[in-house]
């Protein structure tokens, strides 16, 4: 049976500051899920997180490296990276 | 319609058609409105939506001006979903010709009083710090505004509603003319007053208006709250908007309430296709980004196109068509709908009550020179 | 913007799940110029996604093996979004715009998950059922949570599987059609052998799991994030903790490039004929948006609409009887999974409808149409462009999708201005 042998080799990003380590190849959704954040924060104020997985709803949306409103669940993480949440 | 028989008759559910609805019903009229589609899906919904004074001629400024003071004193009614926003414009002046366009128009607007603001090019780049640098300055009009149309003709038209006026919607027109609309579906409407107030088709329901649909192109980007504070216009605007035969394209963008940033414009005649054009996409696209590199980037999630109705003298219709008593026309403001509604409504109805209008009416009446209409 | 590339093909397939891989595959083999365009890192679609600690399916890697060495060009993490003249798409990548000529097309955008609103649905954690798929395959680790699987269709199962496989616990499985429509559904099943065995592992993989029909989330809730759910259970109301809730109503077919291209669409598909090939000529479309079949449907009119768009309809002609076949198993699904109208009362006045705005179900209820609710609430205005309320909307109210306008999917405005530059 397949054991979650994600550590194969990890990537380690910033998400709002906080340092995340996520296996290789996890996408940004994954990584901010795991620092325990929202992705963004709705135009009447909810939080919200990722919905559909493919990059057709947009609540995933976040900041990458400056970039405003990229989809989180479609971009696979990369050492260094900085996450800004709360759009 | 519940009663068959009305005071007068409004086709065409825009801005303009709920303004004079609105205009109508408070002045104790019994009014009806009939439109296709629902209210403000036109042009009202696909222009931008800005509340400008502007000085092309006497006759446009006297209109913009005193409409933009009728949208100012109801601004305190304006529900929040109608997103009036008083950002001021800044006139963009790329070269000192038009820099020197700049004091022209300072000077101009101060006389009439209207406040506006010389802007060296430091203040500029500190105002609008997204635009490109080497801009030679600007002309801040701190009153000037935006809004959001479509919300902004449903609370006229609701308004009016609560007066008493009726509004068919979904129902198009066949006829108008003789005190009376006729529905493609065979029912008569009416009115001893028939208001075609139909945009950029008009002339399909009145033979022989010189009206021209000039089509439009706007880009919508997501929310960038903070990118942009004031409605920026290049001063070659004008450039483009008088250009009568070319098509053209001219900088122009927006601070919506969201923070989207709504990018303009474009000008094109005989395009009667409501899709988009990629060519002239693309040079509204390019010639905004010469302006604001920063917009490159930006996400756009929507386009979409419309039609401005347009006259030879770039004035409005508005008033009594020569060729038939019942028939007045509301049409014709090209890309001033939203900013001149207000007032052409208060105008058209002083006309037909028989009050004096605050600003003389002559310019924009059917029937002035040079806008001879052409016999059916 | 890095590099702005332009690339001509015989054959040009948008979607690289199952329908674009065989299409793609059977046109390179016989010989035309191929290229794949596709919005995800890599090959698969949704259905064979790949798992970052997993390998692919037998089938899978059959058809990613045929598609390397039939020369494919694939082009992933690109979306394509306008036609800004006939033969010619579009498409953006992160930080590229590329521009592909086409000979003829192959449309294989495959489907999402249909979501229906209901109290707490906008609480982070609570996901389409293919969406927390995705994201444990993605990396999410969900050993240990649990998780509530709800909606409808046979994702549920597959969905519920493989999270168990995963270290998941499975809380239950709430599945809103009555169990006589799914037992009507597995009596049907005789004709496809296949589908029989697959769901028979699947029930025994999820032997300990309740599964319950005529049952429903009622609502979500939670602060930050979801902490439990409510569920209507075959007409009893229960209150079930959990870490995730994994919600979706079947499947809506992805028709917004095929709309923009001009395609014919009729009872929300994509219109084909018998070589796949739409009511436009050289354009072709295969998969889930001519119907929702399947996996395995999505493969026989991905060989057909391959074939024909390489010219070789004598040899698509010979899968006609294996598409029929499959056919057969996509009317079922329609029938066995259709909503009940339960659903529609399910959303309070302040549950939000339309995400990217925010726009509560009582701001919507005045409205007679998709149109008029668009003008004066914003409903599907924002970066989704209506892909969730849209048909949530359809089914709420019954309004009609509107017409679709370039771009298909948000676009950076220098991409826009980029259209068309050579001829």
């Amino acid at each position: 049976m397949s054991t979650p042998n994600l550590a194969a080799r990890d990537v380690t990003l910033s998400v709002n500051g906080a340092r995340v380590s996520v296996p290789l190849g996890a996408t940004v959704a994954v990584a901010v899920a795991m620092a325990g954040q929202a992705c963004r924060v709705s135009v009447s104020g909810e939080p919200r997180g990722a919905l559909c997985g493919m990059g057709i709803c947009f609540e995933c949306r976040v900041s990458i490296n400056g970039k405003r409103h990229c989809r989180s669940c479609q971009i696979v993480c990369e050492p260094g990276m900085e996450v800004e949440t709360d759009e | 319609m519940n009663s068959k028989s009305f005071d007068a008759v409004i086709v065409g559910a825009g801005i303009v058609g709920a303004a004079c609805a609105d205009e109508f019903a408070r002045r104790g009229l019994r009014v009806a409105v009939v439109d296709r589609d629902v209210v403000g899906s036109g042009a009202t919904a696909a222009g931008m939506g800005h509340i400008v004074a502007m000085d092309d001629s006497e006759a446009q400024f006297a209109l913009t001006r005193y409409s933009q003071r009728l949208w100012q004193a109801l601004r305190p009614e304006l529900p929040p979903d109608v997103e009036y926003e008083q950002c001021g414009t800044i006139w963009v002046a790329a070269d000192e010709q038009e820099m020197a366009e700049v004091r022209r128009k300072h000077e101009y607007y101060g006389r009439l009083g209207v406040p506006t603001t010389v802007l060296d090019a430091q203040v500029l780049q500190r105002l609008e710090p997204n635009l490109r640098e080497g801009m030679t300055g600007g002309l801040l009009v701190p009153e000037d505004a935006v809004l959001y149309p479509p919300c902004a003709a449903r609370f006229l038209m609701e308004r009016a509603q609560k007066l008493g006026a009726q509004v068919q919607l979904g129902a198009s027109v066949a006829q108008i003319g003789q005190a009376r609309v006729r529905l493609s579906d065979g029912i008569e409407i009416a009115g001893e007053i028939i208001v075609n107030a139909t945009g950029a088709w008009a002339a399909e329901l009145t033979n022989g208006i010189q009206i021209k649909k000039r089509k439009g192109h706007l880009v919508i980007t997501d929310r960038y709250p903070g990118f942009l504070r004031h409605q920026l216009v290049e001063l070659g605007y004008l450039k483009s908007a008088h250009s009568v035969s070319n098509d053209s394209v001219a900088f122009n963008v927006q601070p919506r309430r969201t923070g989207q940033i709504l990018i303009g414009s474009s000008r094109q005649y005989g395009a009667e296709h409501k899709e988009v054009d990629h060519d002239i996409l693309r040079r509204m696209l390019l010639r905004a980004q010469e302006y604001m590199p920063a917009l490159g980037p930006m996400s756009a999630v929507r386009t979409w196109t419309g039609f401005r109705a347009a006259t030879r003298d770039r004035l409005p219709l508005i008033g009594p068509w020569p060729e038939d008593k019942s028939l007045f026309l509301a049409t014709g403001h090209e890309g001033l709908g939203i900013t001149t509604s207000l007032a052409t409504a208060r105008i058209l109805v002083d006309g037909i009550m028989g009050a004096t209008a605050e600003i003389p009416i002559e310019p924009y009446l059917p029937s002035r020179a040079g806008e001879e209409h052409v016999h059916a | 913007m890095n590099s702005d590339s332009q690339q001509r093909f015989d054959v040009l397939v948008i979607g690289g799940g199952p329908a674009g891989m065989a299409a793609a595959a059977l046109a390179a083999e016989s010989g035309s110029r191929v290229g794949m365009v596709d919005d995800n890192a890599s090959a698969g679609g949704q259905i064979w996604r790949r798992a970052l600690n997993g390998v692919e399916t037998v089938e899978a890697a059959r058809w990613s093996e045929r598609l390397r060495s039939a020369n494919v060009t694939t082009s992933f993490g690109k979306r394509v979004f306008d036609q800004p003249e006939t033969g010619v798409l579009l498409a953006e990548g992160d930080d590229d715009l590329c521009e592909l000529r086409y000979q003829n097309l192959v449309v294989a955008t495959g489907a999402r998950e249909r979501f229906l609103p209901f109290p707490g649905w906008t609480l982070p954690n609570v996901m389409g059922a293919g969406g927390l798929q995705a994201m444990v395959k993605s990396g999410l680790p969900i050993r240990g949570k649990r998780v509530v699987v709800a909606g409808t269709g046979p994702l549920l199962l597959a969905v519920a599987a493989y999270l168990r496989k995963q270290g998941a616990e499975i809380r239950i499985i709430c599945e809103q059609a009555s169990w006589i429509r799914l037992a009507g559904f597995g009596a049907s099943l005789w004709k496809h052998p296949a589908k029989v065995s697959q769901g028979l592992q699947l029930r025994k993989e999820l032997a300990s799991v309740p599964y319950a029909t005529n049952s429903w989330p009622l609502a979500a809730h939670g602060g930050q994030r979801l902490e439990s759910v409510t569920i209507s259970r075959n007409g009893k109301t229960e209150v079930i903790p959990c870490d995730f809730l994994a919600c979706g109503f079947h499947l809506v077919p992805n028709v917004e490039l095929p709309l923009l291209l001009g395609c014919q669409i009729s009872g929300g598909y994509v219109q084909v004929d018998d070589l796949q090939q739409t009511s436009i000529k050289g354009i072709f479309c295969a998969g889930e948006p001519t119907g929702i079949g399947g996996v395995e449907l999505a493969l026989v009119e991905g060989q057909i609409a391959g074939l024909a768009a390489a010219g070789e309809s004598k040899r698509a002609r010979s899968l006609f009887g294996e598409r029929r076949k499959t056919q057969h198993f996509a009317r079922l699904l329609d029938r066995t999974f259709r909503l009940r109208p339960e659903l529609k009362d399910l959303s309070s006045a302040e549950t939000i409808v339309c995400r990217c705005e925010d726009v509560p179900c009582s701001r919507l209820r005045e409205h007679k149409s998709w149109r008029a609710a668009k003008l004066y609430t914003r409903c599907g205005m924002g970066p989704c462009q209506g892909r969730i309320c849209g048909p949530a909307t359809q089914f709420l109210f019954e309004w009609n999708p509107d017409s679709v306008r370039p771009p298909v999917l948000p676009a950076r405005v220098e991409s826009l201005a980029s259209l068309a530059k050579s001829n």
